[in-house]
């Protein structure tokens, strides 16, 4: 480690050496209630605008106010900008901005910082009144001498307090006037993006915020002698840049959702905050219920009633919906369901990223009940995909679930302006006056199908029931209709699965030694391994998921074009080898589990559960292991 | 024709010249017990409907599980027979999305003051223009004899064999006790006159109707209200001109109360003090908020959305 008094050596003819990149990760860490966030969120967006590809990602301790300068509590955020789309979060972090060395020694600990990263770092601690602090900082500094990192200190409090009396509340702008010179962002839209982010506050806040900003900036330019270049790229067309969250309220508006019922969930409720701010405009409703239960209930009720409706929730709410999921596919009716999963069993971890309940979502539900699960993969596809379950869900009168997760939820990046169709508006289908005698689960016998009946519709009256029932709706017990009802319900997936297009393969789509299945928030991770991996010569591809209820098809004979099949998930698994872990008693990853199931193919998975989205660099190492014929 | 975003279409015509019977009302013959309370409340809800001429489809009878819970499949109407305990959360979707619909819940004391109380409670503050029954036989029928949160202290079920730990719950002063309740009444499926005097009351108030009916199960619970059947004086009618009043039971019932349903603090007096069964409105309040009011929004054209949509997309613009 080189540790650096900037501040203090302020040189009038420094060099600076520049360097151009293509790929580069920034993080901002303080204490809780900073505003790092802030500032990595307006210097993600200036970036975006500036055409880098942009990937952001919150770093969120579990408690609103942990205590101050424990590397536990680090709050902050991480920015991986990249001269190409940035698909994912990257691996460790180049530039860091750290408001304390606790918060610093915090990521330093999670191994989230590259070895040779320049840090800069607030120095008030190290001549801090107080002995204890003082002993904090250089036992700190030891710790963190056995890297090779650059540390550069800078005295963040005392600038600050040139403009404001509160350096807590304004050393985030001066970091990001550090950032912005550092990687030499376009100044006055950086002032934009500040008058933006603070206009429903003073303008005197913005005033403030700019002084900091500038304060930043210049202290940076006398100071520093090391700026990055990350090359634009010239936009394709118009793009707008959110969180997974966002586009996921943004995308239920598009489908033409007009009711949403959900109960708070981490990491959920972003979404019920978006709406809440704008659903109403649409003349939607956003109802908090009284409990998960409830959420449900409402949701159904008024699908039921002819609304195009949602629920939202995280695994722990979904759980508790599982009965009325249940009535749902019996009853045959729509229901949308959003799962942004976190990290489990119980309350886990209820800010971090797993993908552990694609069990739970199939298969979860007492009885048969067959229905569509889905992912989205990306930002972008948050938001189509509301209309595409929306659809499906009327089609099929079945239950769709949506599982994104805390990665999408909380990523922000740039993605295509969708193009928006008054059509998505559309009522449910089929709502032709019902003729006389008509069943409400008229089935067609090949495929399940039926119309549904909507309460006001005359000569649809007919109670529909959670019991085993027949076309007619009528409560039915014997054997024939038993097996022909399960039988229906059943069809409609299979039904739906001949609408579907086989994954398509990122890599070589002839076949080769290793083919790696995702599904959800890690495809851009797992392609980014998968690219590196096939430069190092390593004959491997990947494929990505969005179906996984029903599967898509052509699974079997995609599988057979590679000697080995591994899937790549954040859930848990076991390893083989391990005390007591066999071959025949492991435990496989979730998606594993059916595809072994589905495709009798020995399909093996690398899965890992460490609160935070999968590196592509692990990947990356997991691919090297896995490779047949190789160590593991 | 520029229609808002998801109509609906094919709904009931506004004006038709149908004219309804009670018979029009009815579907398959109820599989109830004979002697079961619910029969009585069935038959009223039917007479309620041809009285008010209500259409068979824009009615929503919506129940959870249990006996009481069937019915709706004895209705010729829309129905929804749901889960235990969540009829309410049902009903909520439904009337908030179609305030023009005419929804009943009936629930039995486990859906409704066991596995559902949340729903209750929370359902009686969101005080929707709907009619909640409450069709209450202090014991779980379906499931053959378990104590319910209604069943008197000592009574002995296949639950609870030594007899019932605890005092009963008091469904009518739990329900007097939540912030926004606006209709509190109570009934006896053994007086149709009263029972459909009540239901005609709750169904024309406007927002929440919570109704209790005090029911018999011939089978499981069958000396509850023997007593009171035989002894006409052990009821207390609360008697009001702004209350309920059923016709022609006055030579019967003899044991009147007078009571003005608007005094919220007598109402909860009444409710708590055991010393009688008494039937009639204990509470009514038709100003307090309704939450599908509180809720209703100007509908949107597709056109409107997809502008206001793009104009909420300029915000991420890069």
């Amino acid at each position: 480690m080189k540790l650096e008094t900037a501040g203090a050596s302020a040189l009038a003819e420094k060099e600076v050496s520049v360097h151009t990149v293509s790929d580069i990760s920034v993080e901002v860490v303080s204490d809780s209630g900073e505003g790092a966030q802030k500032c990595g969120t307006i210097f993600g967006s200036v970036s975006a605008k500036m055409g880098n590809g942009v990937w952001t990602v919150e770093i969120i301790p579990a408690e609103v106010e942990p205590p101050p300068r424990n590397p536990a509590g680090a709050s902050g955020i991480r920015i991986r900008l990249g001269d190409k789309e940035v698909t994912n979060w990257g691996d460790e972090s180049n530039v860091i901005v750290a408001f304390n060395e606790q918060a610093l020694l915090g990521r330093h600990d999670l191994n989230a910082l590259a070895d040779d990263a320049v840090i800069l770092l607030e120095n008030m601690w190290a001549t801090h009144p107080d002995p204890a602090v003082r002993k904090e900082w250089e036992d700190a500094m030891e710790r963190l001498s056995h890297r090779s990192y650059r540390i550069i200190e800078v005295p963040m409090e005392e600038q600050c307090l040139t403009v404001v009396d509160n350096a807590r509340k304004g050393k985030n702008m001066f970091a990001l006037g550090l950032l912005t010179w550092l990687f030499d962002r376009d100044l006055e839209r950086t002032k934009e993006q500040i008058a933006f982010a603070f206009r429903t506050k003073k303008p005197i806040i913005t005033e403030n915020n700019i002084k900091l900003l500038e304060l930043g900036y210049s202290w940076a330019e006398e100071n520093l002698d090391v700026r990055y270049v990350v090359p634009g790229m010239a936009a394709a067309g118009p793009m707008v840049v959110m969180n997974g969250n966002e586009a996921i309220a943004l995308g239920a508006v598009a489908a033409g959702l007009d009711l949403a019922a959900m109960y708070p969930i981490t990491p959920a409720t972003s979404v019920s905050h978006k709406l809440g701010e704008i659903f109403e405009k649409y003349g939607g409703v956003l109802h908090q219920a009284e409990d998960e239960i409830a959420a449900a209930g409402v949701a159904i009720g008024a699908s039921y009633a002819g609304k195009c409706t949602f629920t939202i929730t995280s695994g722990p709410g979904m759980a508790l919906k599982t009965e009325f999921l249940g009535l749902a596919v019996m009853t045959e009716i729509p229901l949308v369901l959003v799962n942004v999963q976190r990290g489990g069993p119980s309350t886990g971890l209820p800010t971090k990223v797993e993908q552990s309940d694609l069990l739970a979502a199939t298969y979860g539900q007492p009885g048969d009940a067959p229905h569509v699960v889905m992912a989205p993969a990306t930002i972008g596809e948050c938001f189509d995909i509301m209309t595409t379950a929306r659809r499906i869900a009327e089609a099929l009168r079945t239950v769709v679930i949506v599982l994104s997760d805390a990665n999408l939820a909380t990523g922000v990046a740039p993605f295509p302006r969708p193009e928006l169709s008054p059509e998505w508006q559309a009522g449910p289908p089929d709502q032709r006056p019902i003729p006389a005698g008509a069943k409400p689960y008229d089935w067609d016998p090949e495929t399940g199908l039926s119309r549904r009946f909507i309460p006001g519709q005359a000569g649809g009256e007919h109670t529909l029931t959670g019991l085993a029932h027949d076309e007619r709706s009528k409560v039915a017990y014997d054997s024939d209709t038993v097996q022909r009802s399960m039988t229906m319900r059943s069809r409609k997936l299979a039904v739906f699965q001949s609408t579907l297009l086989p994954p398509e393969i990122n890599g070589d789509p002839e076949g080769g030694d290793l083919l790696i299945v995702g599904w959800g928030s890690t495809k851009g991770a797992i392609e980014e391994a998968v690219g590196r991996a096939r430069k190092e010569g390593l004959s491997v591809s990947s494929t990505h998921l969005t179906f996984l209820s029903p599967l898509q098809p052509g699974l079997k004979e995609i599988f057979g074009r590679f000697e080995k099949v591994m899937t790549v998930e954040i859930n848990y698994s076991d390893i083989v080898g391990d005390p007591y872990i066999t071959p025949e008693n492991r435990r496989y990853g979730q998606l594993a589990m059916m595809l072994r199931a589905q495709t009798l193919v020995d399909v093996d998975c690398w899965t890992r559960v460490l609160g935070e989205p999968l590196r592509p660099g692990k990947i990356l190492q997991a691919i090297r292991q896995h490779m047949p014929g190789g160590e593991a | 024709m520029i229609m808002p975003s998801c109509s609906l279409l094919h709904l009931a015509d506004e004006d038709d010249d149908r004219v309804f019977e009670m018979g029009d009302y009815e579907g398959p013959i109820a599989r109830w017990c004979s002697g079961c309370g619910d029969h009585s409340v069935l038959t009223a809800a039917q007479r309620l409907m041809a009285d008010k001429q209500l259409k068979p489809e824009t009615t929503v009878f919506v129940s959870g599980i249990g006996c009481s819970s069937r019915f709706p499949h004895y209705m010729n109407t829309y129905g929804f027979h749901g889960i235990h305990g969540r009829a309410l959360p049902v009903a909520t979707g439904v009337k908030l999305s179609r305030p023009e619909l005419d929804v009943f819940a009936v629930m039995g004391d486990g859906d409704c003051v066991s596995i559902g109380a949340g729903h209750w409670i929370h359902a009686t503050r969101y005080n929707l223009d709907m009619v909640a029954l409450l069709l209450d036989n202090n014991i779980y029928g379906l499931t053959k004899k378990q104590t319910s949160p209604t069943t008197p202290q000592g009574y002995k079920s296949n639950t609870q064999p030594r007899g019932s730990y605890l005092p009963p719950m008091n469904p009518l002063e739990a329900t007097l006790g939540v912030t926004n309740a606006s209709f509190v009444a109570q009934t006896a499926e053994w007086i149709p006159a009263h029972l459909f005097a009540t239901l005609k009351a709750a169904y024309e108030h406007r927002g929440l109707a919570f109704v209790r009916v005090l029911q018999r199960c011939p089978h499981f619970m069958p000396d509850l209200f023997t007593d009171a059947v035989k002894t006409p004086d052990m009821i207390e009618i609360l008697d009001h001109p702004e209350g309920i009043r059923a016709a022609g039971i006055e030579k019967i019932y003899k044991n009147t109360t007078r009571h003005d349903p608007a005094d919220l603090n007598r109402a909860r007096e009444l409710a708590e003090d055991m010393s009688a069964i008494r039937l009639g409105l204990f509470f009514r309040d038709e100003s307090r908020p309704r939450y599908e009011e509180t809720r209703a929004l100007q509908k949107r054209t597709a056109r409107e959305k997809m502008d206001l949509l793009n104009e909420d997309f300029d915000r991420y613009a890069v």
